[in-house]
């Protein structure tokens, strides 16, 4: 077992190489690099809820959309966001996806395993439908065009710029999430996964717990939004897909639910493989499913649970992998 | 808004809910035995149109397209249960089916990507590298042991996504990307009318077959061996293997018959909602939406859903075609908030 | 500083990015679905560049074409990905393509911001050449405006004695602006727009909507988009309603037709292009696409062919070296074409002036094909309409742009 302290270090050197040498590699590097970071604090956002609170949600597009519809509505229709005035985008995106989350919340934190799967895909969807109708708001399906990124001393439209500024929120809000799920709170968050009547009858008001965890992972969905509208200087109902969603999932699952680490790691090698496969070969999607097939099969624990799985071939094998299989959902 | 306007758009939504019957009480039926959420199911909907379709080409008689199509998904979808949501034995077979894929996609990148490595795409060099691969995956994989699916929901959701992804990429490469349409027998294209009102007579023919198929299924449910074991095995499956029930071979019948009433499904569907790349996602939220409303597991409930859902989606777009999108959606979210097994649906 | 590079380069290489442009090369990027719901519409706009290509032994204008493909998945956020790494990556001169209108407009300020001409072939959003121009210098169109071809069915409709009409349209952008042009043309000659009804994107069953038709009207205007297009005629033909039809040529284009039954025989429709038209570019053309693909070229195809076709003509007079954007644009403004879809040119804010042919199913033989099949065939043309119609393009830009209200629905109940 290396130790804690070991682990942070290692995660520490490796965003500062990655920061520092992404930045070297050619401008679409960078852009690409700017486009998963964006979206790993989605997908670590959807780890806070499925890793450490035990809950999948299928819809946490939705917050990610109200996001960037709130970015790119403001700039387009107000001109407000493109200078010093970012920051203030950035804190009203965070908390309109805590409001969202904490209405949708309500409905959702009463259900269980795959009801509340299917509800959060509900409102999900709602989300999409509003985005798609709401044509005097959103632009209905041509979506919104943004022109430019903010300048505010910092030209945001500096391809690296940006980079560093998308890495700062990145690194902060791994920060944040390791700092939460460490608190009182993470772990009494832990404590209801694994066992919530346990919890529920020490006391402990479970609805609450998992429903300030919802909101916070709201909150970092549509900071995830106000990025990935810069990034792409461009938002369509095709932001809040359903898909939008299972990819998240799929990224902290592959990566290692419950890790946050994962999560961004998930996230960077979906974005590599489908950049990567898509300009070589018409067939992409077949990776992409057999990436799902395979990592649900054989690494239900995620890459990051690699070595735990080495662990257990070397001690006795099937029963290492019964155990892991008996997690409970 | 006269009788005649309410007549037609009731019939409409019976219809509409008719074919969702279709898809969504074998939906039903797999997560109320299997506690399995399968998202596979509308790709097997498009498979059993798009396979039709091919019986149609080579035969030229649509009766025959509709037991043929059937069949050929359940067969696909009995393999994936099999081999892939159940982890008791088939190790070999298993195995070799993911090292199979896996290394035919790695020759077929590897020829993408160096070409000149196998000059051009040279199929005996491509199958030489394809068997290389794929040994080479069964050696790698063969060393490693899957981890059950079991009852865990997120990683049943995300195994039927990556199935469903499968599916989807192999129909465009099958069939291809064009949107085409089955073509019924003549006499179906045909209307009745009745006191004014044109009911065409292939929307009758879709209630009549989800009738006819309630029952049968009805009949299968409640009077046969077969019937009661399924009931015994929603009810409670540990009981169920307690007194003696082969919940194992219940679960493979009840997988099959939920993969055959979708593609019977896509085949009567065809005709009505075309054939196209996307079907598979577009009606899998309808198909959970009639499951969630009407609870999942319970015959009954998938045909009260599947109304539900016909009438509610047809009437919302006739008289509120502002918020067509939320007709269905937010009723589902309703009745989940206040019941979250849904309407019949028993915990 | 070595390593860094040798690391950065490794992390480049590992993506399979970075080759470095070549002199004397003409450097195109294609931007089109090949994936996904639309891979077949991405996979006939490809066809239609490459036929042009493999006609003229891969050059244009004297130029080696590099033609690179990238797959938008039918995204306008990866359309703006792709559109960056052909950009900076591959350095290309310029990239044609982009499908959907929602892509269009993704891409239009990539063009800017990166100062490299976009070539949009197919995405027909009609303010990109309009009201919005003005922010995008590097933006050109070779194909249409959504309702460019919609303003003379709107006279001819008239013409026809047709004094109310329906019209029934996919609820998006697209659909919009083809009723806007339709009714607006229709209504300006004295004709009565009824009803408007708005199936959203993707309807396949028309059961809810089909009963709400009003019974009075004289023709029935539709915007029937891939899958909903071979649904519609059929269920409304089955629920009884004989109204003839005139409709936007995307309902009954050369993509559906070939899977429609024979009920849409005698529908009329309006388009830039239809495979039916019989000239002898267009009978070319066909045949040439037939042979190849084994399938009829709808507009996705030709438009993308005629763009070949376009830039081969620029290149020629900029000599068979790529004159820079500026002067690209200019070269391309001055030519004048004789494509499969008949003559072109563009006008001043860089969309085609082109012929609209009104055309009508009819079930028989044409260009000596011995089978009886569905075709186009031409009923009136239009000879070089414009994005503005008759309206001139002050006049025109001085009205928003169409919308779900605009113009707005006088006769509606």
């Amino acid at each position: 077992m290396i130790s804690q302290n070991v682990k942070i270090l290692i995660v520490a050197v490796c965003l500062l190489a990655f920061a520092y040498i992404v930045p070297q590699s050619g401008s679409f590097v960078v852009l690409l690099a700017t486009r998963a970071m964006a979206f790993a604090i989605l997908a670590m956002s959807v780890d806070l809820l499925l890793g450490f609170t035990g809950m999948s949600s299928m819809g946490q597009a939705a917050y990610f959309g109200v996001g960037a519809y709130l970015t790119a509505v403001l700039a387009t229709k107000f001109h407000f966001g493109m200078g010093w005035d970012f920051w203030l985008v950035v804190v009203m995106g965070i908390l309109l996806g805590c409001a969202l989350a904490s209405l949708f919340g309500l409905f959702a934190i009463r259900a269980g395993g795959v009801y509340f799967l299917m509800i959060t895909l509900a409102l999900g969807q709602c989300v999409w439908g509003l985005a798609y109708r709401w044509n005097s708001l959103t632009g209905g399906d041509n979506g919104i065009n943004m022109s430019g990124r903010p300048n505010f001393g910092l030209d945001l439209g500096n391809e690296v710029t940006f980079f560093y500024l998308v890495f700062a929120f990145f690194a902060v809000s791994l920060i944040a999430l390791f700092v939460l799920v460490r608190s009182t709170f993470g772990r009494s968050l832990a404590g209801i996964r694994e066992r919530e009547l346990r919890m529920q009858i020490l006391g402990y008001n479970t609805w609450l717990h998992k429903y300030i965890a919802f909101i916070i992972a709201g909150g970092f969905g549509g900071l995830a939004g106000v990025l990935w509208a810069h990034t792409n200087g461009h938002v369509s109902p095709e932001t809040v897909v359903l898909t939008t969603s299972v990819d998240s999932l799929l990224m902290v699952v592959l990566g290692g639910a419950g890790t946050l680490v994962g999560a961004a790691i998930g996230t960077a090698i979906v974005f590599g493989l489908r950049e990567f496969l898509s300009t070589l070969v018409p067939w992409w999607q077949y990776a992409l499913g057999g990436v799902y097939v395979l990592t649900i099969l054989y690494l239900p624990m995620g890459l990051m649970g690699i070595p735990s799985r080495f662990r257990q071939r070397t001690q006795g094998k099937d029963e290492g992998a019964k155990k892991l299989a008996t997690k409970p959902s | 808004m006269n009788t005649q306007f309410w007549v037609v758009q009731a019939f409409n939504g019976v219809s509409y809910g008719a074919l969702l019957f279709l898809i969504g009480s074998g939906l039903s039926l797999i997560f109320g035995v299997m506690r399995i959420v399968n998202l596979s199911h509308g790709a097997y909907f498009l498979w059993g149109g798009y396979i039709a379709l091919s019986v149609i080409n080579f035969t030229g008689s649509w009766a025959l397209s509709l037991p043929v199509a059937a069949l050929a998904v359940a067969l696909i979808g009995l393999a994936m249960e099999r081999l892939f949501l159940r982890s008791e034995g088939l190790t070999v077979l298993r195995t070799g089916t993911i090292a199979l894929g896996v290394g035919v996609l790695i020759a077929l990148a590897i020829s993408a990507k160096w070409p000149h490595l196998i000059g051009g795409a040279h199929w005996i060099q491509l199958t030489v590298l394809g068997a290389i691969a794929t040994l080479a995956m069964y050696g790698l994989f063969s060393r490693i042991s899957i981890v059950p699916v079991d009852t865990d929901v997120l990683r049943q959701v995300l195994l039927t996504v990556g199935f469903a992804f499968l599916f989807q990429q192999a129909a465009l490469d099958i069939w291809g990307g064009n949107n085409m349409d089955i073509n019924p027998p003549p006499a179906f294209t045909q209307s009745i009318v009745v006191g004014g009102v044109y009911l065409p007579l292939y929307r009758v023919f879709m209630i009549a077959m989800a009738v006819a198929i309630g029952i049968a299924l009805w009949l299968v449910m409640e009077k046969t061996r077969m019937g009661a074991a399924v009931r015994a095995t929603v009810d409670d499956a540990q009981m169920a293997r307690g007194v003696g029930i082969d919940t194992n071979k219940v679960s493979m019948f009840i997988f099959a018959l939920g993969a055959f009433l979708a593609a019977l499904g896509g085949v009567i569907g065809g005709a009505f909602l075309g054939i196209y790349p996307g079907l598979d996602f577009e009606m899998l939220p309808l198909a959970f939406a009639v499951v969630i409303i009407g609870g999942m597991g319970s015959l009954g409930g998938a045909a009260i859903g599947a109304l539900a859902v016909g009438l509610a989606d047809n009437f919302g777009k006739a008289l509120f075609p502002e918020v067509s999108y939320f007709t269905l959606y937010a009723p589902m979210v309703l009745i989940l908030a206040i019941k979250p097994t849904g309407l019949f649906g028993r915990e | 500083m070595l390593k860094k590079t040798l690391l950065g380069t490794a992390l480049a290489a590992g993506l399979g990015l970075a080759i470095p442009a070549q002199a004397d090369e003409l450097r195109i990027g294609f931007i089109s679905p090949t994936t996904g719901l639309y891979a077949q519409i991405g996979k006939d706009m490809v066809d239609g560049f490459q036929l042009y290509l493999d006609e003229h032994g891969g050059k244009l204008g004297g130029a080696d074409v590099k033609l690179i493909v990238e797959d938008d998945q039918g995204k306008p956020d990866t359309g703006v990905t792709k559109a960056k790494k052909l950009i900076l990556q591959d350095k290309v001169n310029l990239f044609v393509g982009g499908l959907l209108a929602s892509t269009g407009y993704a891409l239009a300020p990539v063009s800017t911001a990166e100062k490299v001409i976009y070539l949009s072939s197919v995405s027909s959003a009609d303010d990109l050449t309009q009201r919005q121009l003005d922010k995008y210098p590097y933006f050109l169109r070779t194909s249409w405006t959504s309702s460019l071809p919609n303003h003379p069915l709107g006279q001819w409709a008239c013409d026809q004695g047709y004094k109310k009409v329906i019209t029934i349209a996919a609820d998006y952008a697209f659909g919009y602006e083809s009723v806007g042009g339709f009714q607006k043309a229709f209504e300006d000659c004295g004709g009565k727009v009824v009803q408007k009804i708005w199936p959203p994107l993707g309807t396949k069953d028309f059961g809810p909507f089909i009963p709400t038709m009003k019974a009075d009207a004289d023709a029935i205007f539709t915007v029937m988009v891939g899958p909903m297009a071979l649904q519609f005629p059929k269920q409304l033909r089955g629920a009884g309603n004989k109204k003839p039809i005139v409709g936007s040529g995307v309902s009954y284009d050369e993509f559906v037709l070939p899977f429609m039954g024979d009920e849409v025989i005698g529908d009329v429709s309006s388009l830039h292009y239809s495979a039916g038209i019989q000239t002898p570019e267009n009978e070319k053309f066909v045949k040439a696409y037939r042979a190849k693909y084994g399938k009829m070229p709808g507009y996705y195809s030709e438009n993308n062919y005629t763009t070949a076709m376009w830039i081969d003509e620029a290149m020629k007079q900029a000599g068979g070296k790529w004159p820079g954007p500026e002067q690209f644009i200019k070269l391309m403004q001055g030519i004048k074409l004789n494509a499969p879809r008949g003559p072109v040119s563009m006008d001043d804010m860089r969309n085609p002036i082109e012929n609209v042919y009104i055309k009508k199913v009819a079930k028989t033989k044409l260009f000596g094909y011995d089978k009886e099949e569905l075709w186009n065939t031409t009923v009136k043309v239009y000879p070089n309409v414009s994005q503005f119609w008759t309206y001139g393009k002050d006049k025109f830009l001085a009205q928003p742009v169409y919308d779900r209200d605009f113009p707005p629905c006088k006769f509606c109940e």
